[in-house]
């Protein structure tokens, strides 16, 4: 039987804006991806756990606050301290171009914000996955 | 690798999560690793939520683990949501309901979809249950995807089936006769606080009157505000009191009987079907046989006799 890809889609902290982050769940879905979408006000404890427990091969963050310096880098560094590096962070949201580079090195591997078409977040994430 | 199974039964979460990956996806490993944990299973109580899209199943779900938590009991919960069919993806939104659970070691949560199949469940359901026993847990809750009328494969998996209900579906129940309303072993009104819950109550009870007449137990209607955490407490002394009952009169052995066999069944049907469908076996018998059948050069029971005839000789 074929693997699927699991994902968790999540929005961590404070910030309620949660379309852009429903689109991009259904848009995996209908790539044949299995999409765990956990809701609003998560703390990056509660998606590590989750990203854990489902097994996932890759987390999406959606941030529209501000916070994403801390916030996104908080689930990076709760993965590598669990040791599951092995996960693909990307985040999608309003995103500075000078944070962008800040993000990569903390290990979010794709930055995806507004005017990004689904089917780019799709191929990225279907190249990358490898397990 | 080797070791998932002994790191099973240790109750490490992460091998648990990669265990049910590969039971998911038929990988040999899991087929070894459950071969070894089967001794070690059979001790959780397994409780099935089923009922209608929009009952509450979920927010059920969490208001239950929490009061099983608070007794210090350790609950591994199975959320599952349809697979579509057309892509074979799936959205799984039951753990927005329990995120709150997520940082909880002694809870366990995994989302799954149906994969095609049909009644509720999902093929790797039994593996998951199993293993999920075999990792520590005291209750299992298994949350079957929205039912419409004939979904009840939940039976044969659970040792206590709840059906969840609103208020308000009213003639409906009439109508729901057979199946789902057949299988019961509690009835949950949840959102109680809504209007036509007597009459709610009352066309179950009539339902209940006809089906329990001459048995040794009536099935109890409970109503719940679970948003509210309302009626938990006395949910959960149901559940207990069915427990009781079950050990009580042996049909606990029965309903354990039905699971392996259900499990049993799909092991076959699943094993089966792939080694039919496989590129190395009859895969291309099969497309050449459903050309055939269009052009009416065959008709299907034929086409089966043909396939079936290569397998049985």
């Amino acid at each position: 039987m074929q693997r699927k890809i699991r994902v968790i889609v999540s929005k961590p902290g404070l910030d309620g804006h949660d379309r852009g982050a429903k689109v991009v769940a259904r848009a995996l879905r209908d790539a044949g991806m299995e999409v765990i979408y956990t809701g609003l006000h998560q703390t990056a404890e509660m998606i590590v756990e989750a990203a854990i427990q489902e097994d996932v091969d890759v987390i999406g963050l959606s941030l529209l606050s501000g916070a994403h310096m801390t916030l996104f880098i908080d689930v990076t560094r709760l993965l590598k301290e669990k040791g599951m590096d092995d996960v693909l962070v990307v985040g999608g949201g309003i995103i500075p171009e000078e944070d962008i580079p800040k993000l990569k090195k903390a290990g979010v591997a794709g930055i995806f914000g507004p005017g990004t078409h689904c089917d780019d977040i799709v191929k990225f994430i279907k190249k990358k996955v490898k397990r | 690798m080797n070791d998932i199974a002994a790191n099973v039964l240790k109750g490490d979460p992460r091998s648990i999560a990669r265990f049910i990956t590969l039971a998911e996806n038929c990988d040999p490993v899991a087929t070894q690793a459950m071969k070894k944990i089967h001794p070690h299973t059979g001790s959780a109580h397994v409780i099935g939520i089923t009922g209608v899209m929009g009952s509450g199943k979920s927010t059920l779900i969490y208001e239950l683990t929490r009061e099983y938590r608070k007794k210090g009991l350790k609950v591994g919960i199975v959320a599952i949501d349809p697979t579509s069919p057309f892509s074979g993806g799936a959205l799984l939104g039951d753990r927005i309901r329990m995120m709150e659970l997520a940082t909880d070691d002694g809870v366990f949560i995994r989302s799954m979809g149906t994969r095609g199949m049909l009644g509720g469940l999902t093929s790797a359901v039994y593996d998951v249950v199993e293993i999920l026993d075999a990792s520590g847990k005291d209750i299992i809750l298994v949350e079957t995807v929205g039912v419409g009328q004939a979904e009840v494969d939940v039976i044969k998996l659970a040792d206590t089936t709840l059906v969840v209900l609103v208020p308000g579906l009213g003639d409906a129940i009439q109508t729901l006769k057979a199946g789902v309303m057949e299988i019961a072993d509690i009835y949950v009104v949840n959102k109680a606080d809504r209007s036509g819950l007597e009459q709610t109550i009352a066309e179950i009870e009539s339902l209940i009157d006809i089906t329990c007449d001459g048995k040794d137990r009536k099935i109890p209607v409970l109503s719940t505000v679970a948003k509210k955490s309302k009626g938990i407490v006395e949910l959960l002394q149901e559940i207990d009191n069915h427990k009781d009952y079950l050990k009580k009169t042996k049909v606990f052995d029965t309903q354990r009987r039905l699971r392996y066999e259900a499990e049993l069944v799909e092991i076959i049907r699943k094993r089966l079907m792939n080694f039919i469908f496989d590129e190395s076996t009859f895969k291309g018998k099969v497309e050449t046989l459903i050309g055939k059948i269009s052009k009416k050069e065959i008709d299907p029971y034929s086409a089966a006799d043909e396939i079936l005839g290569k397998i049985l000789k």
